[in-house]
């Protein structure tokens, strides 16, 4: 791998940039790995890069059926957090976000963190009871949390509307300071670049069509590219999980739903921290293109159409226009649709299957990107030793039956 | 944004409606004989099929009753809308 540096910046200022090498190769299947990752987004990727590099395993293959980073990890809002209610959750998110911390370092790409600062609003009694607790749960985590008083919220976002007679007022908000937005292609292509570089073959336009499992144990998988053998293998499918666990046997407590974000035309510097409210639901940032960059909640049918339908959208809108009445006159530019896999309980699903071998990362419903870091961390070490690191030892599939569900609904700083 | 055949109403737009997710799941007829296995799949496990998928909606504001749809989850085509307690009709390209 050709390391990024100042140097070669302007070595290659020389020749107009036309001699940068490619950030990985066009790898064809082969017919047998040791290991392969199915689902090249972030999180996939970053497991590929975790077993290669924590634990020395480089005989992998991450299966992607569009192009890299073309599914959710493309698509989403981009904000990093890690302010969630519950220990198990707080654990594994706040560990994510140490390791976005570092992360253009290691992966010798920028993939341009910004630690803006996330506030959650709070609109009513139950809200402000919310979030002074979800601060306490927070700080006895180690993590950073404050609590801010409508005053402060206006310092800290000027052009937030705090007028008391709002029909939903702000009434506080919660802030991680080391929350953010981080690029999410940026992600994606630094995790494939570092992969590929400790010898991980990354297989673009090649769709699994079918699991092979012998006597419950797996031993390959069919593509459209081909057999191929494997004797370990990752699902990291999102919206497709439950598709793949069909061709292998078993069913999962997930469903399948778009979730819509939108942009807006290129303005000015205005908003300079990331900004979420649960009551009335929306979230956004300004990209560093100018744009503001919003989300909300789900469609609330089932779908795999990576659309959605247009009152969510002008629900969402009418959301911002309630906290920040300065953008009436913003025109949208482009809104889109991922197709998000929500578990029961709102938290992900990581470890092992009903089929020896094969393993599931899926469930992140719609919050999976600031985890990729810390997904892949962990879920590289559940494939590698056969057994849950202990920060997703709880995130087990079969908490379903046993009942130690992680409720993250409401809790989790942002109602599904 | 769907526009939903009400059997009742007739084609109403989905902002009237609320979805409640897969059809035909039948309350354990005797709950306490259940493993923790059937309590876990009546409770958690619902189809998510890439196609067509039975689901039931509730018209909450129009004639606030319940019916049941066979919908696609790729293109979102309606093809039938039924009343509750109606058998299931055959998905589109089944045998009936």
């Amino acid at each position: 791998m050709q390391r990024f540096s100042f140097f070669q910046l302007a070595l290659n200022a020389l020749d107009r940039h036309r001699s940068w090498p490619a950030f990985w190769r066009a790898a064809a299947p082969r017919e047998s790995y040791d290991t392969v990752i199915v689902g090249a987004g972030g999180h996939g990727l970053a497991t590929a890069y975790y077993l290669a590099k924590n634990h020395g395993i480089t005989d992998v293959a991450v299966l992607e059926k569009g192009w890299l980073g073309g599914g959710n990890t493309g698509r989403n809002t981009t904000i990093i957090r890690s302010n969630y209610l519950w220990d198990e959750s707080a654990h594994l998110y706040e560990h994510a976000l140490k390791l976005w911390e570092g992360l253009s370092t290691e992966l010798n790409l920028n993939v341009m963190l910004s630690q803006r600062g996330v506030l959650n609003l709070a609109h009513n009694l139950h809200d402000v009871r919310e979030g002074v607790r979800r601060v306490q749960a927070n700080r006895l985590n180690g993590i950073d949390a404050e609590w801010l008083s409508p005053e402060q919220v206006k310092e800290f976002c000027p052009i937030i509307d705090i007028d008391a007679r709002r029909r939903h007022p702000v009434l506080g908000a919660t802030l991680q300071r080391r929350g953010g937005v981080a690029r999410h292609d940026a992600v994606a292509w630094g995790y494939a670049r570092a992969a590929d570089a400790r010898g991980v073959d990354i297989v673009q336009n090649c769709e699994v069509t079918g699991i092979d499992v012998e006597n419950g144990r797996i031993t390959g998988l069919q593509t459209t590219r081909g057999a191929i053998r494997a004797r370990r293998v990752g699902l990291v499918a999102a919206g497709h999980s439950s598709v793949l666990a069909g061709m292998a046997g078993f069913r999962l407590p997930v469903q399948s739903h778009p979730l819509q974000a939108l942009v807006s035309e290129p303005i000015k510097p205005i908003l300079d921290c990331v900004v979420m409210s649960n009551a009335v639901h929306v979230y956004v940032s300004q990209s560093d293109k100018g744009e503001l960059v919003m989300g909300a909640g789900i469609d609330a049918f089932n779908s795999y159409a990576q659309r959605g339908s247009f009152h969510v959208i002008e629900h969402q809108m009418g959301a911002l226009l309630e906290l920040f009445p300065i953008f009436s006159r913003l025109r949208m530019m482009r809104t889109w649709g991922g197709i998000v896999d929500v578990c029961p309980d709102a938290s992900p699903i990581i470890g092992r299957t009903p089929v020896d071998g094969l393993f599931i990362n899926c469930g992140w419903g719609t919050g999976g990107f600031k985890a990729t870091p810390g997904s892949g961390w962990v879920f590289a070490h559940t494939i590698a030793t056969g057994e849950p690191h202990p920060l997703n030892a709880p995130f087990r599939l079969d908490r379903f039956t046993s009942g130690a569900l992680i409720d993250e609904h409401g809790a989790a700083a942002v109602a599904h | 944004m769907l526009l939903i055949p009400c059997p009742w109403c007739g084609r109403r737009e989905e902002t009237e409606f609320a979805n409640g997710g897969e059809a035909h799941i039948a309350r354990p007829a005797d709950p306490a004989a259940l493993s923790q296995e059937e309590w876990a799949a009546y409770v958690f496990l619902r189809d998510n099929p890439k196609g067509w998928m039975r689901e039931r909606w509730f018209h909450a504001h129009g004639c606030r009753r319940w019916f049941n749809l066979v919908r696609h989850t790729v293109t979102h085509e309606i093809a039938a809308a039924y009343p509750p307690g109606a058998p299931p009709p055959p998905l589109p390209g089944e045998a009936a």
